[in-house]
């Protein structure tokens, strides 16, 4: 395991205590509801086939996790396998696996925190699973619809579901960090980190899906409107043109962000004092407030900070909406058909 | 490469009789969250109390006749976020103290220490858990709180086909080195990614296997129940004293 797969466990198998008891509270209780829906959907789909290939499927998404793929010249980085499983599983069936290893990895391997399983499961298996459900019905509308649309959707989503769950992690701190780090930097650094490794996430998770199209197309979910002659028809691109090219872009985006996080806060300081507005903005802080100890603390410059946290909840809850939301159309298409 | 296999929970029990071992796994569990909640909601400021919760978590590993090093060991899950919390000092805002020739962030001091302290207590709480308690063993605590039939069979079958599909996993890995793959950059990674896809297949194929083979005995979507002793008064008051100690440390420390 290399740096690169440290940066994905800082932001993901966060322990216990990492933020504010009511933010393990309220994601705890989300993700229960959602799991609550996803098990019911799942026995729509899966029958009494649930449990044994729920099961198996934990297996490979575990085993998946630990497969380390070599990024370049001796570092390594390592699957986190959210959207993919939505793709192949389909994002119920999927999230609830992916849900099920996060909390066997905090029970039985005591890799991150019993009482982070909220947070912890959002933004591994929920986010992902269904954010990545939605990009990948996205992004298929806009690619031709064949094998290389599907293997192309499969990659870009993937990638970006690994920002989405950077990108809640992020909320989350703004509402419940413990440490005195603002949130602009942390978000910052945190998607412009994940960026990068999204690259990795969407080429690998891309070629997964390619094979498992190649052998048993029924297996993806995500390619199930498509006939199998259209899934046949797939022209290549190089794997290294390929990876140079989202290398650039993620290195482009990952500078833009994070240049925007470091530097504006400043700026728009600067602005304030200018125009003498900086005592005001002082006195409305929320300290007064239910979050004195901690929402405050996750601020550097308010105005920024919400501004951002605001354009990226609405971003995230659309996408993660959206997602559940043709999930449950799927269910109810294959229920009456 | 990393060696795939340690990795699984095929080690993860250490055979003994100790009291701790012989405890009913669902209360087990239950003293289990009960303290790793109390360590979670410990005020920060608070040191004696996590030096009280400490000395609790030491006296289990005492009492379960565990290695400190396995424990050790096994804390290691936590080092990314250890290197977290280190950094929290010297990126953190708000006023300073010297430490030497830095000046570090008086929150982030903090902040590291709640890191640190909670992430090491609630892990080793769940390591030594997971060390007296087989899988077998675990699951049918879970059932026995009442956690979903489903999400308990699903679990139970991620386990028992974990290290087969790890197993596969490492066989076509040693299969494509003997045959000099030896990727360096991320666009050589194709056949690894190729490989995971069919492992894909294959673990599909096999649970729709395991499933026929399931319905011929008479599968109809619910497991049985295997049954072992139920937990006595005496498992729930001795899985649950140290979360009742732990809350009256912290309370004590509110008082003071």
């Amino acid at each position: 395991m290399g740096p690169y797969g440290a940066d994905v466990i800082v932001a993901l198998h966060a322990p216990d205590g990492f933020l504010a008891p009511w933010v393990a509270l309220a994601t705890g209780v989300i993700v229960v509801l959602i799991l609550g829906l996803a098990l019911r959907a799942s026995a729509e789909e899966l029958g009494d086939r649930r449990i044994p290939l729920a099961g198996v499927s934990a297996a490979f998404i575990f085993a998946a996790q630990m497969l380390n793929f070599p990024v370049a010249s001796g570092t390594t980085g390592h699957l986190l396998g959210g959207a993919l499983a939505a793709i192949l599983l389909g994002p119920w069936v999927g999230s609830l696996v992916v849900a099920i290893v996060v909390v066997v990895q905090a029970l039985v391997f005591a890799d991150g925190g019993l009482t982070a399983l909220g947070y912890n499961t959002l933004n591994m298996a929920i986010v992902p699973a269904f954010g990545g459900w939605a990009l990948f019905r996205g992004f298929r509308r806009l690619l031709p619809a064949n094998g290389s649309g599907v293997v192309g959707a499969s990659a870009l989503a993937a990638g970006a579901s690994v920002v989405l769950a950077a990108m809640m992690f992020s909320i989350e701190w703004l509402f419940g960090a413990t440490a005195p780090v603002a949130f602009d930097r942390v978000f910052g650094a945190m998607v412009g980190v994940h960026v990068l490794i999204g690259v990795g996430e969407g080429l690998i998770t891309g070629a997964v899906v390619g094979a498992v199209l190649a052998a048993r197309t029924d297996l993806v979910i995500g390619a199930a409107d498509l006939a199998p002659a259209d899934l046949a028809e797939r022209p290549r691109v190089g794997a290294r043109t390929f990876a140079l090219a989202s290398l650039l872009v993620a290195l482009f985006l990952a500078t833009v962000v994070s240049q925007f996080a470091a530097s504006s806060p400043d700026g728009l300081e600067r602005v304030a004092q200018d125009h003498g507005f900086a005592d005001t903005a002082e006195e409305h802080s929320l300290a007064d407030g239910l979050f004195a100890d901690y929402a405050t603390r996750g601020l550097d410059n308010e105005g920024l900070s919400l501004a951002v946290a605001g354009v990226a909840g609405v971003a995230l809850t659309l996408i993660v909406g959206w997602g559940l939301a043709s999930a449950h159309r799927r269910v109810r298409i294959s229920t009456t058909s | 490469m990393i060696d795939l296999q340690t990795s699984t929970h095929r080690h993860l029990h250490v055979h003994g009789t100790s009291p701790i071992h012989g405890l009913a796994p669902e209360a087990k569990l239950a003293g289990l969250v009960a303290f790793v909640l109390i360590v979670a909601l410990t005020p920060r400021e608070w040191v004696a109390a996590f030096a009280i919760e400490l000395a609790l978590v030491v006296a289990a590993i005492t009492t379960a006749h565990l290695r400190p090093t396995l424990v050790l060991r096994r804390l290691g899950a936590i080092i990314p976020f250890v290197a977290f919390a280190l950094a929290l000092p010297v990126v953190g805002d708000g006023s300073t103290t010297d430490v030497g020739p830095f000046a570090l962030s008086v929150d982030g001091l903090w902040a590291m220490w709640n890191i640190l302290a909670k992430a090491t207590l609630g892990a080793s709480a769940s390591i030594i858990v997971t060390a007296t308690t087989p899988i077998p063993q675990l699951l049918t605590g879970l059932s026995r709180l009442r956690v979903p039939p489903t999400i308990v069979g699903i679990i139970g079958f991620m386990f028992r086909y974990l290290d087969l599909i790890v197993d596969e996993l490492t066989r076509m890995r040693r299969a494509m080195r003997s045959r000099g793959y030896d990727p360096q950059w991320l666009w050589q990674a194709r056949p690894i990614a190729a490989s995971a896809g069919t492992l894909f297949v294959r673990t599909y194929e096999r649970g729709e296997r395991v499933h026929d083979a399931m319905a011929a005995r008479g599968y109809a979507g619910t497991m049985p129940d295997l049954g072992t002793e139920s937990a006595e008064p005496s498992d729930w008051v001795v899985a649950l004293t140290p979360a009742c100690i732990a809350v009256a440390a912290v309370t004590a420390g509110g008082l003071w």
